[in-house]
């Protein structure tokens, strides 16, 4: 199959007073049809910065310094500002961290839906705009009603819907969700997330979930992708991730995981992440890491490829391939 | 001797303004007992809007019930004066859930130490007040050289999170009200905070009300559960119990919602299927009533809790034939 996500050697560095962040340090990775990704790592590991790469979304101070996003056959660092704000919802839609608390207030989630459609196709009339965002908010299981309805009118869970609805309505390639129910209780979650994997069944996108949640990773994706200090560290399938991770990151987060099986044990993973503006040398990981050699130390690992489509950075593996 | 602490048909209703008629019921008639013997970790679980941040602010004496009292240790709390209060003040500590917006910025990490070892004078020198920070930053896992004169800012999460552990701890406190501490931390930190808490407990003795949504931490820290729907008791007991065999149905759409990081244990297997209600529903019954599959004639009038068994009871009609428990003694189901 055609994969209809590439990203090839994404980079991007903020530029701060103290020095040149290294955000994103050469990722890769491809997303087929259909696919559900799941992109996990502690806090400024690098997660929502990819996603906002990805969407050409970087601000200053930050840059995207080399790399390639290629939707559907299209690379997206090629288009101009013009086309790239096209793009966005049409190939590629984004649902930012806490994007239902960023509803318009003071307009009808209608309005804010035909906004988005009349933005991308300026001769749509109406009532075919008005049908459009019918048939969207129908998807997510909302009724008509709510378009005449106000942000605050609204539970929760059914503005993460209305956000979903908004992300689908033209039918875009690729979803990045940035966790999407990190303020919802655990009920309201599981009918969001179902609510996304129908959605995404209906259109036929790759949907990128954004999050530290392993527990929602091991429920909804098909993929896992481990993220340390800016890089891809670990990327396998989700039974693979959560029976067998190979990377000795991956096996200290899926450790420290609380299980029913396993009462009482806590297992942190120990030390504190790097500032990325200190990286140590050679593998991020080194100085956490039980099984750090002396090559560790000095050189950066390649991604390697594993039998089962996995790929591992890690010294570990690189010899015995 | 009376208990550590003790709620007594405890009624929290916030009302708006003074003509309006709407008023919510945050907590509904809650009666718990902590025993000062036997320190132990109590879950209170829901979701929001149960009246789980209430009950907190209601222990901490920040707000008043607007029925029933509050007692520690045989005092109603809203009655301490003077030494008393400062006692109390001293003695039950708290941790919130957000590390990141507890502290002020101007101000570095040994100045929230020593302001409350001064502020209840429990040390007599300087060299005290150093020897009794450094003591209590190791007991939350942290190294003293590490933090002390750094500013918030140059903390992560976790450590914020554990100097705010600190902070209670070197009161030396007899309860901590934990409201959501691990919710806003990293899964890898996560373990360790509350591995932390669970020390407290073990080592100092410390009672510990945990208050949480999620019910996986619950399950690994705590001894016992309360789990809260709109200001009422639906399900209480031993933890073990709870999580793996619930019985009220809204204990039972809990734990199945709950994404377990075990691709073996799917997601809403056993799924029972909860009406979405989208009316506010006022009715005076089980509170649960409008979103239950199960929902029939009885549950128009509130269920009392009834005992399953030494350390399981459920507030629901299903259980009829069952001993109820009378409401104010819902602790003598909690395991200690």
């Amino acid at each position: 199959m055609q994969p209809i996500l590439e990203v090839r050697d994404l980079q991007v560095s903020y530029y701060t007073d103290a020095g040149r962040a290294m955000a994103l340090a050469g990722v890769s990775f491809s997303l087929n049809p259909g696919e559900k990704l799941g992109l996990v790592g502690e806090s400024g590991s690098g997660k929502s910065t990819m996603a906002l790469a990805m969407m050409r979304m970087i601000k200053p101070p930050g840059r995207i310094e080399g790399g390639q996003v290629i939707v559907d056959g299209i690379n997206l660092r090629d288009l101009s500002e013009q086309e790239m704000l096209q793009a966005r919802l049409s190939k590629i839609a984004y649902i930012p961290q806490g994007a239902m608390n960023s509803l318009n207030p003071v307009t009808r989630i209608g309005a804010q839906m035909a906004d988005a459609i009349r933005a991308h196709d300026r001769a749509a009339s109406k009532q075919e705009i008005e049908e459009r965002c019918r048939q969207a908010l129908e998807s997510v299981d909302l009724k008509p009603s709510v378009l005449k309805m106000y942000a605050h009118e609204l539970s929760g869970g059914m503005k993460q819907r209305v956000c979903i609805a908004i992300s689908i309505l033209l039918k875009p390639k690729v979803i990045i969700c940035d966790e999407p129910t990190s303020a919802l209780d655990v009920v309201t979650q599981r009918q969001v997330m179902e609510t996304i994997d129908r959605v995404k069944n209906q259109i036929g996108a790759a949907v990128i979930l954004i999050g530290h949640d392993m527990g929602l990773m091991a429920q909804f994706v098909d993929k896992v992708a481990v993220m340390y200090a800016g890089r891809l560290m670990e990327v396998s399938t989700v039974r693979d991730m959560f029976t067998d991770p190979k990377h000795p990151y991956a096996q200290a987060l899926i450790n420290s995981l609380p299980r029913l099986d396993n009462k009482g044990v806590f297992q942190g993973i120990p030390g504190l992440a790097p500032s990325l503006l200190r990286l140590p040398p050679g593998c991020a990981f080194h100085p956490r890491c039980m099984h750090a050699m002396e090559v560790c130390r000095t050189t950066v690992p390649s991604l390697v490829t594993l039998p089962g489509e996995r790929t591992v950075a890690c010294h570990l593996f690189s010899t015995k391939v | 001797m009376a208990p550590l602490l003790e709620l007594r048909h405890v009624t929290k209703v916030y009302s708006r303004g003074l003509l309006s008629k709407i008023s919510t019921t945050a907590l509904a008639n809650i009666s718990l007992t902590l025993d000062d013997e036997k320190p132990t970790i109590l879950t209170v679980a829901g979701e929001s809007g149960s009246g789980k941040t209430t009950l907190a602010m209601l222990v901490l004496g920040f707000i008043k019930p607007t029925s029933g009292q509050i007692l520690y240790k045989g005092q109603d709390i809203s009655q301490l004066r003077g030494a008393d209060r400062m006692t109390f003040r001293r003695e039950v500590q708290a941790v919130f859930q957000d590390p990141f917006a507890v502290f002020n910025p101007f101000y570095t990490v040994d100045h929230l130490l020593t302001v409350p070892i001064r502020r209840f004078k429990l040390a007599q020198s300087k060299k005290e007040v150093r020897s009794m920070m450094y003591e209590t930053l190791k007991a939350v896992g942290l190294h003293p050289d590490d933090v002390l004169g750094k500013f918030p800012h140059q903390l992560s999460g976790g450590q914020r999170q554990r100097i705010n552990v600190a902070r209670a701890l070197v009161l030396r406190p007899k309860l901590l009200v934990a409201d959501e501490p691990v919710s806003m931390v990293d899964a890898s930190l996560r373990a360790s905070i509350l591995e932390t808490l669970r020390g407290l407990q073990r080592d100092y003795g410390v009672s510990i009300i945990y208050i949480t949504h999620d019910l996986t931490t619950a399950y690994h820290i705590a001894k016992s559960i309360v789990v809260l729907y709109r200001g009422t008791v639906m399900e209480a007991g031993d933890v073990d119990t709870i999580i793996k065999n619930p019985q009220h149905p809204y204990t039972r759409l809990l734990i199945d919602s709950i994404p377990w990081p075990d691709i073996n244990r799917r997601w809403g297997e056993t799924a029972i299927k909860v009406k979405e209600s989208e009316l506010n529903d006022q009715g005076t019954g089980c509170k649960f009533f409008a979103r239950c599959p199960f929902a029939f004639s009885p549950c128009q009038n509130p269920p009392p809790i009834f005992r399953l068994a030494d350390h399981h009871a459920v507030a629901c009609y299903r259980y009829e034939d069952h001993p109820s428990v009378p409401s104010e003694q819902l602790s003598s189901v909690l395991p200690t």
